[in-house]
């Protein structure tokens, strides 16, 4: 391991983190190196995986050291060009393992999302270390066990919250830009410093190379066959959330150099049903369906939530503008494009979610939420009845972090394949 | 003689059958899923001329292995083995030992939609199961018990451990077992209605399964469901029928 002396460090929990890293590898192994025919750029994403809560937290300390602000964040709506504009480093801490979630339970009740739970149980058990490093967490006002979570996670670690609107209307549009603003003041605060047109211009450059980077490879997996697997992708989208994203976008268009060369030898997986996973977000390690679709046969092409294609699919504009306030206005514009459940109406996710089946020529889509997910449990109705009318196969699967269901998740995903193929 | 065999590794019941190359049952056999199973399995098939086994069920996997043989889901299964009974059939319900399902059929007799439940033993034969038990009763007895009732009792409780608490209670009360018995059959039927009503019932509806086996469960379903749900004195084989039938036409296919 070696890394003991740094977690101490950071005052967390050794002995507990090394069960968990223990488990995690064994999972691993079996989810991901038991693959074949991986393309070579894998390699990295793999490195990277071992050394997650090793080299990456070394540079992250390093960093710190140096005076650059680290803000841990959940959700997506957080504008990472601002940190990143100001020096600084931003990644997400939504969890998902259910190693942290009994330890949550002294605090929260049973009956909510467990990725709210796993994450706010790594704080207690103090067995993250990107939880422990972080200068800050923000979170936002976006879903109800969220947004009451954060009062609690305060009393544990500096915490503040961005307030969301929940519809999408010029006094909604309002809020958003005071609050983005109010976010860069707060981080001006902080680093002593003012952010100006010029930093903010780069941060934006350098998150819009990131989700364009991340847009690539959702296209190659629109090939038939796929030139990688939907477990390799969802890693790779997962990734993007931790590593360093200047290096984390060359490697990133690397192995999409690759899978074209893929793409043009039609090298990859075929004779599969292809699966676009649509609904709650699958933060790591929360791997459990892509493996099972994966081994029962199926291959996923695409994911829809914000560990996907709701991350990337929208780049910040900055064509005309030319103050901070433009470049916070262009802000708003990009991240009020998003169409998380959280929103209401929300109708636009249903005719998106029926253009990515016909861009990734999906067989069948699997609306995959997790346990007490209201937000995205609620919309189901609208977007399967929507894709049944479309004639589109569509299987639920409503799931939490325990590997206790994998036999049930197994039959309906077998009996849905048999259905499509 | 060609046959082709079929095995249900269900969680309390294993089912095999024999079809022919005319797709005629040729024998059907049943017992626990415990210890012995694999042993039985085995000595079953090597007593017969077999060219294909596909095996279905809880177990299909295990199975699969150790015969080294194609498995098929229940789902599937179970949709091909209602309908060479019942080629009407639109809507199966399986009531089983430990979970239940709703699988709709097309035309063609190919599954479009199903939903299960097999988290939660409300609304599956455990929970007759647990009260002929505490009342001392076979099956068959609290089938009698429940035909003749006097009274309709709705139990409030959702889960099978309290409800089993609430049972105690209308017992003490002086509550008859006839009527109990009926309350439990109602309440497994309410719950079977609530997961049909999220896929939506369309005639012909067929019953399977272990619940199949209860006359007045199917009249409560029946009624609950406001139609006249059918079944089959042979139902609780319809999964490994389904598998033995599959196991057939993947042979002709395989060898044209």
């Amino acid at each position: 391991m070696g890394y003991e002396r740094l977690y101490r460090q950071l005052g967390m929990d050794v002995e507990r983190h090394n069960r968990l890293m223990r488990v995690l590898s064994e999972i691993y192994c079996e989810f991901f190196l038991s693959q074949k025919d991986r393309p070579e750029g894998m390699r990295y994403f793999d490195w990277l995986v071992s050394e997650i809560h090793g080299r990456r937290i070394e540079e992250l300390l390093q960093m710190k050291n140096s005076g650059k602000l680290l803000v841990g964040t959940f959700c997506i709506f957080i504008p990472e060009e601002i940190v990143i504009a100001s020096g600084g480093v931003c990644y997400g801490l939504c969890a998902g393992t259910d190693f942290s979630i009994p330890d949550a339970e002294r605090d929260l009740p049973r009956n909510i999302c467990p990725l709210v739970k796993s994450a706010y149980g790594f704080k207690i058990q103090r067995t993250c270390p990107y939880t422990q490093i972080c200068d800050l967490i923000y979170g936002e006002t976006t879903c109800e066990a969220k947004k009451k979570t954060w009062e609690l996670l305060g009393r544990l670690h500096p915490t503040f919250v961005m307030h969301i609107p929940h519809m999408k209307n010029s006094g909604g549009e309002n809020l958003w830009f005071s609050e983005i603003k109010r976010f860069l003041a707060h981080i001006e605060s902080i680093i002593g410093n003012r952010i100006e047109v010029d930093s903010l211009k780069r941060g934006i450059e350098v998150v819009n190379a990131k989700r364009k980077a991340m847009k690539r490879l959702y296209h190659l997996r629109s090939c038939d066959p796929v030139p990688i697997s939907g477990r390799d992708a969802l890693l790779v989208n997962q990734i993007g959330f931790y590593d360093d994203p200047v290096r984390y976008t060359e490697q990133v268009n690397r192995l999409c150099d690759e899978l074209e060369e893929r793409v043009k030898k039609g090298r990859g997986i075929s004779d599969a049903p292809r699966i676009l996973v649509v609904g709650t977000p699958q933060a790591p390690p929360n791997w459990k369906l892509h493996y099972v679709v994966e081994t029962c046969g199926g291959v996923v092409v695409g994911e829809e939530a914000c560990i996907g294609h709701r991350y990337f699919k929208d780049e910040v504009g900055m064509n005309s503008a030319g103050s901070v306030d433009d470049l916070i206005s262009a802000l708003v514009e990009r991240y009020s494009r998003i169409d998380c459940a959280c929103f209401t109406p929300n109708n636009q996710r249903v005719e998106k979610v029926l253009a990515m089946c016909e861009e990734q020529r999906a067989d069948g889509v699997i609306y995959y939420t997790l346990s007490f997910c209201h937000t995205y449990n609620i919309e189901s109705k609208k977007v399967v009845d929507t894709l049944r009318s479309a004639g589109i196969p569509v299987l639920r699967i409503e799931s939490d972090y325990s590997l206790e269901d994998m036999e049930q998740i197994k039959v309906r995903v077998e009996a849905f394949l048999e259905t499509i193929s | 003689m060609k046959l082709f065999c079929g095995i249900d590794a269900g969680s309390s019941y294993t089912k095999v059958v024999f079809v022919d190359e005319g797709e005629n049952v040729v024998k059907r056999f049943i017992f626990p899923t415990d210890f012995h199973t694999f042993e039985r399995v085995k000595k079953l098939i090597k007593a017969k001329p077999l060219s294909f086994t596909v095996a279905t069920g809880y177990g299909r996997h295990h199975l699969g292995k150790i015969f080294n043989c194609p498995v098929v889901s229940e789902i599937k299964a179970h949709a091909i083995g209602v309908r060479k009974i019942f080629p009407e059939v639109k809507t199966i319900i399986d009531v089983g030992g430990q979970d239940s399902k709703i699988i709709k059929l097309d035309e063609t007799g190919g599954v479009c939609e199903f939903v299960m439940n097999d988290k939660c033993a409300a609304g599956t034969g455990r929970f007759i199961e647990v009260v002929a038990s505490k009342m001392g009763v076979s099956l068959w007895e609290f089938d009698r018990l429940a035909e003749n009732h006097t009274k309709e009792v709705v139990l409030s409780s959702m889960c099978v451990v309290f409800a089993e608490s609430e049972l105690v209670s209308l017992m003490a009360k002086g509550e008859s077992k006839e009527n109990i018995a009926y309350a439990v059959l109602s309440s497994i039927s309410s719950r079977i209605c609530s997961m049909a009503s999220s896929i939506g019932v369309e005639d012909v509806v067929f019953l399977t399964g272990g619940g199949a086996r209860i006359a007045t469960f199917r009249e409560v379903l029946s009624k609950g469901l406001g139609r006249n749900v059918r079944t089959h004195k042979f139902s609780q084989f319809t999964g490994a029928l389904g598998a033995a039938l599959y196991a057939r036409v993947s042979f002709k296919t395989a060898v044209v």
